[in-house]
């Protein structure tokens, strides 16, 4: 995003967090796109997590080969490593693809078809009607998604560990146990919220001013999914930086 | 009765307005012609603010439009009905889904009056009974007549139309030209038509505005537009074999 772009998107920023016309309407779109976001995107995040748990832990048992550092040190790592990265991160890079692209989409094909020009003239403040419920899902979501994904993780390198017999599954509860800090899930929360807030707004942005037809809507979905990747990272990186 | 006054409007340089000024009526239907890239849908999207104008006045009713508020053209923008060229249903929404969304928005009536509101929009419009429709499952001329009824269920004092008879067969526009004029002459509303229909300038011009390459260049009726001696206009009248057949015939 150059600086005009990002001048734009706090502009439209701005106007999506105008007074709602009338809140009963945007609180049934925010559950409406609570339950895609959410409930929509909870298998493809169940699956994922289950099994980069279940490698991080062959992975783990594959370097430490060493005599003098515990098995129980897999647990841990996985644990540390699944809440204070792996979960936010690929979830939010995962859903970057799947929602960022959808959002992007859905808004860009009803600029291209003046939708959205029908709800300005209606009086309609469009930016707030169609962004700011999939801004809320997003911030309330993501984070729910990423608790889940935590778990999923951690259980799915117990049951990685079991099977393949790289940490039996004492040592992995034990290392999981040992010296938790709850600090490290605030941590990913925090991560969890903005991630959910770029997931949404980036793709929002670059719909909404989407200028053409079919192949600029396809374009823009592309550049949301690229955009929002890329400032996941920057942000991921920003955010350890500031909190740990 | 809407007034525009000296409207000038440039994209990147191009200039696509210069100077425009005219005044449309209440209770007539007002048409805005002219050929491709004359600049007739960026004047009817200056004067529903979808564009600023670089400079010049959209007066309605006596009020500004141009220098309003957000705030401000809320409240105009609630006296204002817009049919577009592609009817800009929305897609997830149900026929009368699209027609009550503004009601929902913008009252406090209750569901039963709500879906009466509605109801009656369909039958002004014939299509009485398709409320479970989606868009998706309309012919074009049915999407116009959608977008029309969504269009009044505010009972707008304003209706704007653009392109009202792109993509339709002749029967079917002409159709949808009646129900324009009819309802104009019904709700008193000041209606302002984008076209380069001939049949709808023929048929339903009260008052007409040509516009070509970004300036006016005519207005008067439907009753004069055969009879001016302006090059640039009859060569936009009578460009079809059919209009030139007929006026060497008349």
């Amino acid at each position: 995003m150059n600086f005009t772009n990002f001048g734009r998107y706090i502009l439209l920023l701005k106007s999506v967090f105008r007074k709602p016309e009338k809140l009963k309407i945007y609180l049934k779109e925010i559950a409406k796109q609570m339950d895609y976001v959410g409930v929509g995107s909870l298998g493809l995040i169940a699956i994922i997590s289950t099994f980069i748990g279940a490698v991080m832990t062959l992975q783990i048992a594959f370097q430490l080969v060493s005599d003098f550092i515990p098995k129980t040190i897999i647990g841990s790592v996985n644990r540390d490593s699944s809440i204070l990265e792996l979960s936010p991160t690929i979830s939010a890079i995962v859903l970057a693809g799947k929602i960022g692209s959808a959002i992007s989409s859905e808004i860009g094909s009803m600029r291209v078809t003046e939708q959205i020009d029908a709800l300005e003239i209606m009086g309609i403040n469009a930016p707030g009607y169609l962004i700011l419920p999939k801004i809320i899902s997003g911030i309330t979501m993501v984070p729910m998604l990423v608790i889940i994904s935590m778990f999923l993780s951690i259980s799915g390198g117990y049951i990685g560990g079991s099977i393949s017999g790289a940490v039996t599954p004492s040592e992995y509860i034990q290392g999981i146990t040992t010296d938790f800090n709850p600090y490290t899930i605030v941590v990913a929360l925090v991560k969890a919220f903005v991630f959910g807030f770029i997931i949404t707004s980036v793709p929002a942005y670059e719909g909404f001013y989407v200028r053409g037809g079919a192949l600029e809507v396809s374009q823009a979905s592309t550049r949301a999914v690229v955009i929002s990747c890329i400032s996941i990272l920057v942000c991921d990186y920003l955010v350890t930086q500031l909190l740990l | 009765m809407i007034e525009v006054k000296d409207i000038y409007k440039s994209f990147s340089g191009n200039d696509v307005l210069k100077g425009i000024s005219g005044k449309f009526e209440e209770g007539v239907t007002n048409l805005i012609i002219g050929g491709s890239g004359s600049g007739k849908t960026t004047l009817l999207k200056c004067m529903v603010g979808l564009h600023q104008p670089d400079s010049g006045s959209v007066l309605y009713d006596g009020r500004d439009f141009t220098p309003m508020t957000y705030e401000q053209r809320i409240e105009v923008r609630k006296e204002i009905g817009m049919l577009f060229q592609g009817s800009a249903l929305f897609d997830s929404m149900t026929v009368e889904d699209n027609i009550m969304f503004p009601l929902n928005m913008f009252t406090d009536q209750t569901r039963k009056e709500k879906i009466e509101r509605v109801n009656f929009c369909l039958e002004r419009v014939n299509l009485a009974g398709k409320n479970k429709l989606f868009p998706a499952e309309l012919s074009g001329g049915m999407k116009k007549r959608v977008g029309i009824a969504r269009a009044i269920s505010m009972n707008p004092k304003y209706l704007f139309c653009d392109e009202p008879n792109s993509g339709l067969d002749p029967k079917t526009s002409i159709v949808i030209d009646e129900l324009i004029q009819e309802l104009t002459e019904e709700f008193k509303t000041t209606t302002i038509v984008v076209t380069h229909d001939m049949n709808s300038v023929m048929g339903i011009g009260d008052y007409i505005l040509f516009l070509h390459e970004g300036k006016k260049f005519w207005e008067g009726s439907n009753k004069e537009i055969a009879h001016t001696e302006i090059k640039e206009l009859n060569d936009f009248v009578f460009a079809s074999r059919f209009m030139k057949a007929a006026k060497d015939k008349f």
